[in-house]
C-alpha cells in the first residue's frame, strides 16, 4: 500500500470516528446528563425525555452506533483493499 | 420443591457445566492460556467478555444503586455501555492489529521503554486486585445467603472454583466457561425482572414496563397512589411526599457528567476489558465482537433500570405503615387481596443488612429519607425486643420537628443496604421458589466469571510482562529467555498465587471495597485509557511523553482520592466541587495535556515505532497473536 493512499485510508476512518463519537456524547452526555432536565419536560405518555435517554435509549444509541461503525469501516476497507 | 433443595440443584448443574467446559478447553501453550490461541468467533467472545465485563456488582448492587439514586445512577448506565463505544472505535481494533498478549506489551513495545512497560504492569496489578476483592466478597455474599454457609467459607468455595477453570484452562477455559455463565446470568436476571414487569405494571418487557402504568394501587404514607398512574409519576411523587429527591432528576448534574465521562473512560482503559480484543481472529472481528459484548450488556442494563424502578415502588408500597410483627409472620393484605408476607425482612435482618427501629414506638414501620441509625447499623449481639425485631445500639432518638415537617410527618426508621434489592427482590414480590434459586446461580455465575478473567490478567502480567519481558529479558537479543513450557508453568503459578491473595482480601475485606472501585476506574481512565489512544492516533508521541503523562495522571488521581476517600478530606475542599469519583476525568485530562508538551520539546519516536504506529493503523494482515 502505498503511503498516499495509507493516509487517505486514515483520514477516512478519523472522519467515520469523529462523527460517530459526535452522536454518542449528545445521545449520553448531552441529552442524559447535560440537557436531562430540559428534556424531562417533554413528556410522552409517561415517558420523560431526558430520564428515558440516561437509562434506556443512550444504551441503544450505542449498539446501533457501534454497528454502523463496523458496516461503514467494512466499506473503507474494502474500498482501499485491506478488508481480510 | 423446598426452595434450599432447589437452590442446590441449580447451582449444582451450573457449576459442572463450568467444569466439564473447563476440562474439555484445557489450554496447551502460552498463546492459549493467555488469548486463546486469538482463535475466537466474535458472538462467542462477546458474550465471554460481556459475563467477564458484568460483576456481582452489576448484577447484584447496580439495580440498588439506582434504585435510591433514581437519576443520578444513569451515569453508571451510560458509564459502563457507553465505554464500549470508545473501545471499539479507539482501541480494540488497533490493539489487535499489534497483536501481542497484553496491555503492558503495547505499552512497552509502542513506548519502546521498560519503565513504561514496568508502570502498565503496577496498574493493571493494583487495578485489578481492587476490582476483584470485591468479586470474591460478592461470592462470599451469595454463598452464605443461598447456601447458608459462612461467607468465609462461601469465598473459599468460590477459590477452589475459580482455581479449577482459571489455572488449567487459562483464556480458552475461561472464554468458553463465560459464554455459559452469561447464558446462566442473563436467565435469572431476567426472569425475575419479567414476573416484577407483570406484577408491578401488567406488561410483559420490563423495559416497556418502566413507562408503564401500574397494576395496583397503593399508599405510600403521605398519600394514596391511584391504580393506572404512570410508574414514573407514581415514583416521583412518593419520593417526592418522603423528602427524597425526584426519582427523574439527578442531584448534580455537573458531578454526574464528570462521574459518567470517568466511567466511560475507565471502561474502555480496564486491562481485563482490552485484553478481551486480543483472542478474536480478525481486526474486523474485534470490531464486530464489541459490538455484541454491548447487545449482550444492553439486555441487561436496560433491564437493571427497570428493576430498579420496580423494586423502589415494591418496597414503598410493602413496608410503609405496616405493623412490623403481623408483617414478619404474613398476616397482612395487601389492596388487591393478596399476601404481603414479610418473611424476608426478617431474614435479611437476621442477615444484618436490614434494620428497623421503631422511632415513633408505634410498631408500624415507616420509611422516608433520613438516618434512622448513625451509620451503619449496630445490633446488640442477638438480643431482640417483645415483638421479634433485632435490638441495636447506635439507633436515632425520637422523631425531631424538621425532619417530620420536611417529610410530610414521617420519620425513617429503617436501614436498607443497597445491595440486598436485587437479591431479595423476588422474596419481596413473593415469586416461586425457583425463580430465587435461579437468581442464586445467576449471581454467583457474575461474580465467578469476572474473577476468573481478572485473575487471569494479573497473572499474564506477572508471568509475560514482569518475569518474561523485564526480568528474564535478554539484552542482546530483547526476548525472553523463559521457554513456553516455563512461562506457563510460571503463568499457572502467577494464578494460584493471585487467588490465594484474591482470597485473602474476600475474607478480610478492606473496609472500604465499595470505594475501592472508584479508584479502578479512575486510575484506567488517567492511565491506560489516554496513553493507548495517543499510541494510536499520534505518531508523534514519544516514550517520555508517555512516561511523564502516565506519571501525572495517575499520581494526581491517586492523591486526589486517597486524600478525599481515606484521608477524611472536607467536601469544602474538592477541586470545582468533584467528588473523587469523578476525579479521574481531570486525571486524564492533565495526561493528555502533560503528555503533548512534554513529548513535542522532546525528540520523536524513533523510525522503526513509527512505521509500527503506521501499520497498527492498517487492519489487513493481523495475523496471529505472536510471542516474542
Amino acid at each position: 500500500m502505498t503511503e498516499e493512499k495509507a493516509q487517505a485510508y486514515w483520514k477516512e476512518n478519523i472522519r467515520t470516528i469523529l462523527s460517530l463519537l459526535v452522536v454518542w456524547f449528545i445521545v449520553s452526555l448531552g441529552a442524559g446528563v447535560l440537557f436531562i432536565n430540559q428534556l424531562n419536560a417533554i413528556e410522552i405518555s409517561g415517558v420523560k425525555l431526558g430520564f428515558w435517554f440516561a437509562q434506556q435509549g443512550s444504551i441503544y444509541a450505542f449498539v446501533v452506533l457501534i454497528f454502523v461503525y463496523v458496516y461503514k469501516m467494512g466499506k473503507i476497507d474494502e474500498k482501499y483493499g485491506v478488508s481480510e | 420443591m423446598e426452595l434450599q433443595a432447589l437452590i442446590y440443584i441449580f447451582v449444582g448443574i451450573s457449576f459442572s457445566i463450568y467444569i466439564a467446559i473447563a476440562v474439555w478447553a484445557r489450554a496447551g501453550s502460552t498463546k492459549e492460556f493467555y488469548v486463546a490461541g486469538g482463535g475466537v468467533p466474535p458472538v462467542a467472545n462477546g458474550m465471554a467478555t460481556a459475563a467477564d465485563w458484568m460483576s456481582a456488582a452489576s448484577f447484584i448492587s447496580l439495580a440498588g444503586i439506582i434504585a435510591f439514586k433514581g437519576s443520578d445512577g444513569g451515569a453508571y448506565l451510560m458509564g459502563w455501555t457507553g465505554g464500549y463505544v470508545l473501545l471499539a472505535m479507539l482501541l480494540a481494533p488497533y490493539l489487535r492489529k499489534f497483536g501481542k498478549f497484553t496491555v503492558p506489551d503495547f505499552v512497552g513495545d509502542r513506548y519502546y521503554s521498560d519503565v513504561a512497560r514496568t508502570i502498565a504492569v503496577v496498574c493493571v496489578i493494583f487495578i485489578s486486585f481492587t476490582y476483584v476483592a470485591g468479586q470474591m466478597r460478592g461470592v462470599g455474599i451469595v454463598f452464605s445467603r443461598f447456601l447458608q454457609v459462612d461467607v468465609n467459607t462461601g469465598v473459599m468455595l468460590g477459590m477452589g472454583i475459580v482455581f479449577i477453570y482459571s489455572v488449567l484452562g487459562g483464556m480458552k477455559g475461561i472464554t468458553y466457561t463465560q459464554v455459559a455463565q452469561y447464558v446462566v446470568m442473563i436467565f435469572a436476571f431476567t426472569v425475575p425482572a419479567i414476573f416484577l414487569s407483570l406484577q408491578v405494571t401488567d406488561t410483559f418487557l420490563p423495559q416497556v414496563g418502566m413507562f408503564g402504568q401500574t397494576a395496583f394501587e397503593f399508599s405510600n404514607g403521605v398519600q394514596t397512589i391511584e391504580k393506572g398512574t404512570f410508574l414514573l409519576h407514581a415514583l416521583d411523587q412518593s419520593v417526592n411526599d418522603l423528602g427524597f429527591n425526584n426519582y427523574t432528576e439527578p442531584g448534580s448534574v455537573f458531578n454526574m457528567f464528570m462521574l459518567t465521562i470517568v466511567l466511560m473512560a475507565g471502561t474502555a482503559g480496564l486491562p481485563h476489558v482490552i485484553v478481551r480484543f486480543f483472542t478474536v481472529p480478525t481486526v474486523k472481528d474485534a470490531r464486530i465482537s464489541a459490538g455484541w459484548a454491548l447487545v449482550f450488556i444492553a439486555i441487561m442494563y436496560t433491564t437493571i433500570a427497570s428493576v430498579a424502578a420496580f423494586s423502589r415502588v415494591n418496597l414503598i408500597a410493602n413496608v410503609q405503615n405496616v405493623d412490623y410483627k403481623q408483617f414478619v409472620n404474613g398476616e397482612l393484605k395487601k389492596a388487591d387481596g393478596t399476601t404481603n408476607d414479610g418473611n424476608w425482612f426478617k431474614t435479611w435482618e437476621q442477615g444484618g443488612l436490614l434494620a428497623w427501629n421503631d422511632r415513633n414506638g408505634d410498631g408500624k414501620i415507616q420509611y422516608a429519607n433520613g438516618a434512622a441509625f448513625a451509620g451503619k447499623p449496630a445490633f446488640d449481639g442477638t438480643k431482640t425486643a417483645e415483638d421479634g425485631h433485632r435490638l441495636t445500639t447506635n439507633g436515632a432518638g425520637a422523631p425531631t420537628e424538621a425532619e417530620l415537617k420536611a417529610n410530610n410527618g414521617i420519620a425513617n426508621e429503617i436501614y436498607v443496604d443497597r445491595d440486598i434489592m436485587v437479591l431479595a427482590n423476588p422474596e419481596i414480590a413473593n415469586l416461586p421458589n425457583w425463580v430465587i434459586a435461579l437468581m442464586a446461580a445467576g449471581g454467583l455465575a457474575a461474580a465467578l466469571s469476572t474473577a476468573a478473567g481478572l485473575l487471569l490478567v494479573i497473572s499474564a502480567s506477572i508471568s509475560h510482562d514482569l518475569f518474561g519481558q523485564v526480568i528474564f529479558k535478554d539484552k542482546a537479543t530483547g526476548k525472553s529467555t523463559l521457554t513456553e513450557k516455563s512461562e506457563l508453568r510460571l503463568a499457572r503459578g502467577a494464578a494460584v498465587v493471585a487467588i490465594l491473595v484474591a482470597g485473602y482480601l474476600g475474607i478480610n475485606p478492606p473496609g472500604f471495597v465499595a470505594q475501592v472501585v472508584a479508584f479502578a476506574f479512575g486510575l484506567a481512565a488517567a492511565s491506560f485509557f489516554p496513553v493507548i489512544i495517543l499510541g494510536v492516533f499520534d505518531k508523534r508521541m514519544n516514550k517520555e511523553g508517555a512516561i511523564a503523562g502516565m506519571s501525572v495522571g495517575l499520581t494526581f488521581t491517586f492523591v486526589y482520592i486517597v486524600y478525599f476517600v481515606f484521608m477524611g478530606g472536607a467536601k469544602e475542599d474538592y477541586l470545582f466541587g468533584i467528588a473523587p469519583t469523578g476525579i479521574g476525568t481531570i486525571g486524564m485530562i492533565i495526561h493528555f495535556v502533560v503528555a503533548y508538551f512534554v513529548s513535542r520539546a522532546t525528540p520523536p519516536p524513533p523510525q522503526e515505532i513509527q512505521d509500527l504506529v503506521e501499520s497498527i493503523r492498517i487492519p489487513s494482515g493481523a495475523g496471529d497473536a505472536v510471542d516474542h
